[in-house]
């Protein structure tokens, strides 16, 4: 079975029920059921047409469950019609389902987990196990949502901003267990920009793409993280890479620049370095004075200062970030960096043993402390 | 089958044997112990002994209620001085005895020099469920 066919029909089926006269809620209920119907039933009898198999499927719970509602609480007048021929959902539903699910009222934990179930069609069970917890608990956390979302009409796009945001948290969490986060919130994406035309969504697609073409070269074979520049950059994915700065390309062509074309443009330039050698510093530093313009982040100027270090030597990145708050996340692990091209091994060794302590992740941790084993190593000797 | 918590401590554990701090060995010694841990885990999955496993970052506070309207209050980040956990592995096991002895393999993980690191490891049992036969 093509499951992966089978949750691209979701946002449809969903938006359809919805059309028919379902409140989001219900529908959403009724399409996960049809969705855990047909993993079960669809190995064994594949249906000719399974856009069609999910709508009646889904509607028969749907009403299945509208009519157990309606009789529990003695409200017959309430029992819905029978399915009236509703117009065929057009990329316009898929694009609010989209925007609902990343409604500004849910917090990001809500969105994410809702945008993968309503419209990624991934069940609470693989949610759950995508993000190491208890189904019982992601199960939870989607009702809730739903419950939040109860008073809000499903019928105008919001700010598209708050979509690609909970796009681009998928897309960071990367990889744990049996579903892929990553290819998913690419999968997704991919479907938003057929849905809706706008250079920041083609942005992040091309930066998810360029970032996910160094997948394999990220992680050494003990899970050990290893920095681009020591990638293995044949085993970049170069059509990942081509069609990423195509896309890129052409969103930047229409010259409506935000944050998400500016780090994909970023990425891109990591890309085109046949070697890191060859990485064109001076060009990704004026990058950075764009994200900075556009952003104002501090983690972005932290970054800069890294780029600043490459292109104009070790000192002016220590002087850029001589300017920056000590205490911004990884500042320590920047300053080691620097420390080290500047040829001071010992600040370096013991900056990297700082940054160990306070790495935000384990992998962080082992890469910062293997740092610092290295240079003490050469110190020793 | 009986639940125990392997605890391994940043401080307040008794000092190991073999007491150098990671950042002090090759990156080779760094190697060698990622892969051994990395395998005791894959062999406990096979086993079928293994349940979870966690590591913690080195910060964190005490913190408790104040009040009605008031703010929790915090006392942290950690002093040297206290005893604090850096991670820990629940494995399901047969008896006490195969509780100690993993975590005995555990401990024998290498470190500075390739040699074992004989660290001390809190092995702790979970509380059992009631038998449902009592008599």
């Amino acid at each position: 079975m093509d499951e992966a066919l089978l949750r691209s029909l979701t946002p449809g089926v969903l938006a359809l029920l919805v059309r028919r006269g379902a409140d989001f809620a219900a529908a959403e209920d009724a399409v996960q059921e049809a969705l855990v119907e047909a993993l079960r039933v669809w190995p064994a009898d594949p249906p000719r047409d399974a856009k069609g198999w999910l709508v009646t499927v889904a509607w028969r719970k749907f009403l299945d469950q509208a009519r157990a509602d309606a009789a529990r609480r003695r409200r017959e007048d309430l029992v819905i019609q029978g399915p009236a021929p509703g117009p065929t959902p057009s990329s316009d539903d898929t694009l609010r389902l989209y925007f609902l699910c990343a409604h500004p009222s849910l917090t990001s934990s809500s969105a994410t987990a809702l945008t993968l179930r309503a419209v990624g069609g991934l069940t609470t069970r693989q949610i759950a196990r995508a993000y190491l917890v208890p189904e019982a608990t992601m199960a939870q956390r989607i009702s809730r949502a739903k419950r939040t979302l109860a008073g809000v009409r499903f019928d105008r796009p919001g700010d598209v901003g708050t979509v690609l945001r909970v796009l681009y948290l998928v897309f960071n969490e990367g990889y744990s267990g049996d579903v892929d986060l990553a290819a998913e919130a690419i999968r997704l994406t991919r479907q938003l920009a057929a849905a809706i035309d706008h250079p920041e969504v083609a942005g992040l697609l091309a930066l998810m793409l360029l970032h996910h073409a160094r997948r394999a070269a990220r992680t050494g074979p003990d899970g050990s993280l290893v920095p681009l520049a020591e990638q293995d950059r044949g085993r970049w994915d170069t059509e990942l890479i081509a069609e990423g700065v195509a896309i890129l390309q052409a969103a930047l062509a229409r010259d409506r620049l935000g944050e998400f074309q500016a780090q994909a443009a970023i990425a891109a330039l990591h890309a085109d370095a046949p070697r890191a050698e060859e990485t064109d510093w001076v060009q990704i530093v004026e990058w950075y004075d764009e994200l900075v313009r556009l952003t104002d982040s501090p983690v972005v100027r932290l970054n800069r200062a890294v780029a600043v270090g490459e292109a104009d030597g070790p000192r002016a990145g220590l002087a850029a970030l001589a300017a920056l708050d000590a205490a911004l996340p990884r500042h320590t692990a920047v300053a080691a960096y620097l420390h080290e091209r500047d040829g001071d091994l010992a600040a370096a060794a013991r900056l990297y043993a700082e940054a160990a302590q306070q790495a935000p992740s384990l992998t962080e941790r082992r890469h910062l402390t293997r740092q610092a084993a290295r240079l003490n190593a050469r110190l020793r000797r | 089958m009986a639940k125990y918590l392997l605890l391994k401590h940043y401080r307040g554990a008794p000092a190991a044997v073999n007491d150098v701090p990671m950042d002090q060995w090759t990156p080779e010694e760094i190697s060698a112990h990622m892969q051994y841990m990395n395998d005791f885990a894959a062999r406990l999955e096979k086993t079928g002994e293994y349940v979870d496993s966690q590591a913690l970052a080195p910060e964190g506070a005490w913190v408790r209620y104040d009040g009605e309207g008031r703010p929790p209050v915090t006392d942290g980040p950690f002093a040297e001085t206290k005893d604090l956990i850096a991670g820990w592995m629940v494995i399901d096991v047969d008896s006490y005895e195969r509780a100690v002895e993993l975590a005995g393999e555990l401990s024998a993980a290498p470190g500075a020099g390739g040699k074992p690191i004989h660290e001390w490891l809190e092995v702790r049992p979970f509380y059992g469920t009631a038998p449902t036969i009592t008599e």
